[in-house]
């Protein structure tokens, strides 16, 4: 799989985005190096969801500019986006009984030629996928009838067997158990270190944001509001502004990270 | 989760590839099927005919020295020129309705969708019966009657307005498709009946076009299908061609955008192919229901839904499926023949419920 590689840059330069006259992302400008691997958190409706859509250039309509690796989404064709951005969403169900294998090599679908076949390549590289996930021994099983934890392990293998340098995650762990969350964790961990693929990760657990990533970033009402290491960005202030929410922050005796103790008693009732 | 991302796994017994053996077995089973079904189709009708004469046929066509005929011109007559071409076009309409059904199924992600879901039926059928309204019934063209001609018009451009009226921003919804099809087919609908009940009072001779929505695969001899073949081969080549982007619409339209699929195209593309592939069908057989539903369903709970395997599979199941309902709509009361479409859905059902209820879980959403 790709190795460590410089252009696995993201460059958002005066983004802005509007749904139906609705202004979702408002001159959003942000740069991400080669292999870093960064948090997006902020509440529900403050852009999230739509900064990676723009990203992985689905919403070509946006304003601004994006560019990946130093090119510009807008002018790329969606095969050319797709070898170089993988996405994992929430995991979600399919209409028909694909077997997990199937699923994972759709994520061949970007390298395959007009008869649309997979060579012995590809087949090795779903291979590697499905072992890095630790998904071999369910390849067989179908993939609607896996737990939620499974199904979502298939679908970070889906974007692994992208072999894509940039890898944008949006609440990835919405739907996962402790053990889950922390094992993701550790995934998306070790294949920002082996391969230097870039990780972008829209999270809601704070915690987790804190532990996992060296930089965060603070949507609000679609704009940057903070971004820095966890440290600088999670503090009483910022979730009080940002999240409407009354809280301690501690530090983790381990790691030094910051740890969110919401206070139930005086947190805003509705933002 | 192991960390080890660049340890190789072994393949395992019993994984399902996307190609393989398994698949040139099942559509090697399939290939047998549509050459029995055409041998028998071809062979047995409402006059009989010894299966020598047949043999004696077939002989001949090979390039090896001919041998004396036995058998009476008039049979050769019947084979040749009636009943050969009456299979080919019964394994047309079935080929062509069995893969528009899995390329709307996959492109619409929904069970539930067949040739006809977006329009395509009810356009057939105004355009029919309008047709032989303005123009009368002795217009011909390239082998074919005014009604099948209209039918072909009505049910492509009904797709072609369903699909227009569903975009929006450039873009369009898959719901929108749906729903928009269900829409001008319900107006089709009524505007058709409505002709039907103008036609007593205005004398117009609209039984005929009854007839030929009931469906019932009727071709006079050669001419039209020389029209009608070539397309239809050409447009289920192209079929097989998007199947990789079908397997990838399984992810939603987001989903399948983000592995690279270009989703406006494929829409188009898919649209185009599987209304051109069912209003040919409509102009050599009339609507004939169930089979494009049917088909791609029992075909899937078997050998699985990857559409790589799915389409060619469906298209010859299908190619058989109608040869033999054909041979009993024109011989279990012959010489009358009844309606296709009845066999169809009476033999289909049965069959399809019972691979259904043996396959539970399959249409979880």
């Amino acid at each position: 799989m790709s190795s460590k590689d410089e252009n696995a840059t993201i460059d958002i330069d005066r983004l802005s985005f509007a749904y139906n006259g609705n202004r979702v992302l408002h001159d959003v400008s942000l740069r991400l190096a080669s292999g870093e691997m960064v948090a997006v958190i902020g509440p529900n409706g403050a852009g999230k969801t739509t900064l990676m859509a723009c990203v992985s250039g689905l919403l070509p309509e946006h304003q601004g500019l994006v560019q990946i690796g130093g090119c510009d989404v807008r002018g790329m064709r969606p095969r050319n986006v797709a070898r170089i951005v993988g996405v994992v969403p929430q995991e979600f169900r399919v209409p028909f009984a694909y077997r997990v294998r199937e699923i994972v090599s759709l994520g061949r679908s970007p390298y395959l030629g007009r008869f649309g076949g997979l060579s012995d390549s590809d087949e090795l590289v779903v291979d590697r996928a499905l072992a890095a996930t630790d998904i071999e021994a369910l390849q067989g099983r179908e993939y609607n009838a896996l737990s939620g934890g499974e199904r979502q392990r298939v679908v970070i293998a889906l974007a692994l067997a992208q072999e894509s340098r940039i890898l944008l995650l949006d609440e990835p762990t919405a739907h996962l158990d402790l053990s889950h969350r922390v094992q993701l964790l550790r995934l998306v961990g070790a294949i920002n270190a082996k391969r230097g693929v870039t990780v972008l990760a829209a999270l809601h657990d704070l915690d987790l944001a804190a532990t996992g990533f060296p930089r965060v970033i603070v949507l609000s009402a679609g704009r940057v509001v903070a971004d820095g290491p966890p440290r600088e960005v999670i503090t009483p202030g910022l979730l009080r502004q940002v999240f409407g929410v009354d809280a301690q922050i501690i530090e983790d005796p381990l790691t030094g990270s910051p740890r969110v103790l919401p206070n139930l008693e005086t947190s805003l009732s509705s933002r | 989760m192991n960390e080890q991302l660049d340890g190789l796994a072994a393949p395992e017994v019993g994984v399902p590839r996307w190609r393989g053996p398994r698949a040139l077995v099942v559509l090697g089973i399939l290939a047998v099927a549509v050459l029995v079904a055409s041998a028998v189709g071809v062979w047995r009708g409402s006059v009989g005919i010894h299966p020598a004469t047949l043999l004696g046929l077939f002989w001949n066509a090979l390039p090896l020295p001919d041998v004396e005929p036995w058998w009476i011109a008039t049979d050769e007559q019947i084979l040749l020129q009636i009943r050969l071409p009456r299979v080919l076009a019964a394994a047309g309409v079935g080929a062509s309705l069995s893969i528009a059904g899995v390329m709307f199924q996959g492109l619409l992600r929904n069970p539930l969708a067949d040739p006809f879901v977006i329009g395509s039926s009810g356009g057939a059928a105004l355009g029919a019966a309008a047709g032989t309204l303005l123009l009368g019934m002795e217009f011909t063209a390239m082998g074919f009657g005014i009604i099948p001609l209209l039918g072909f018009l009505g049910s492509f451009s009904a797709v072609w307005i369903v699909f227009l009226l569903s975009r929006h921003h450039g873009r369009a919804s898959i719901s929108g498709l749906i729903l928009a099809g269900f829409a001008i087919g319900s107006v089709a609908g009524a505007l058709n009946a409505l002709l039907v009940l103008l036609s007593d009072q205005l004398q117009l001779r609209i039984l005929q076009t009854l007839t030929w929505i009931l469906g019932g695969v009727s071709v006079n001899g050669w001419t039209p299908l020389a029209t009608v073949m070539p397309v239809m081969l050409v447009a289920g080549i192209t079929g097989l061609l998007l199947t990789a982007r079908l397997n990838a619409m399984v992810l939603g339209e987001r989903g399948a955008a983000r592995v690279g699929v270009d989703i406006e195209r494929t829409k188009l593309l898919v649209i185009v192919v599987a209304s051109l592939l069912t209003a040919l069908a409509v102009s050599l057989s009339g609507l004939i229901a169930f089979v494009g539903l049917l088909v791609p369903h029992a075909v899937r709970l078997v050998i699985g839904p990857n559409n790589r395997l799915l389409l060619p599979a469906a298209a010859l199941a299908g190619a058989t499926y109608l040869i033999l309902m054909d041979l009993l709509a024109r011989t279990v009361l012959a010489p009358i023949e009844l309606p296709v479409g009845i066999f169809t859905a009476i033999v289909g059902a049965p069959f399809f419920i019972v691979l259904l209820r043996r396959a539970r879980g399959d249409y979880e959403f």
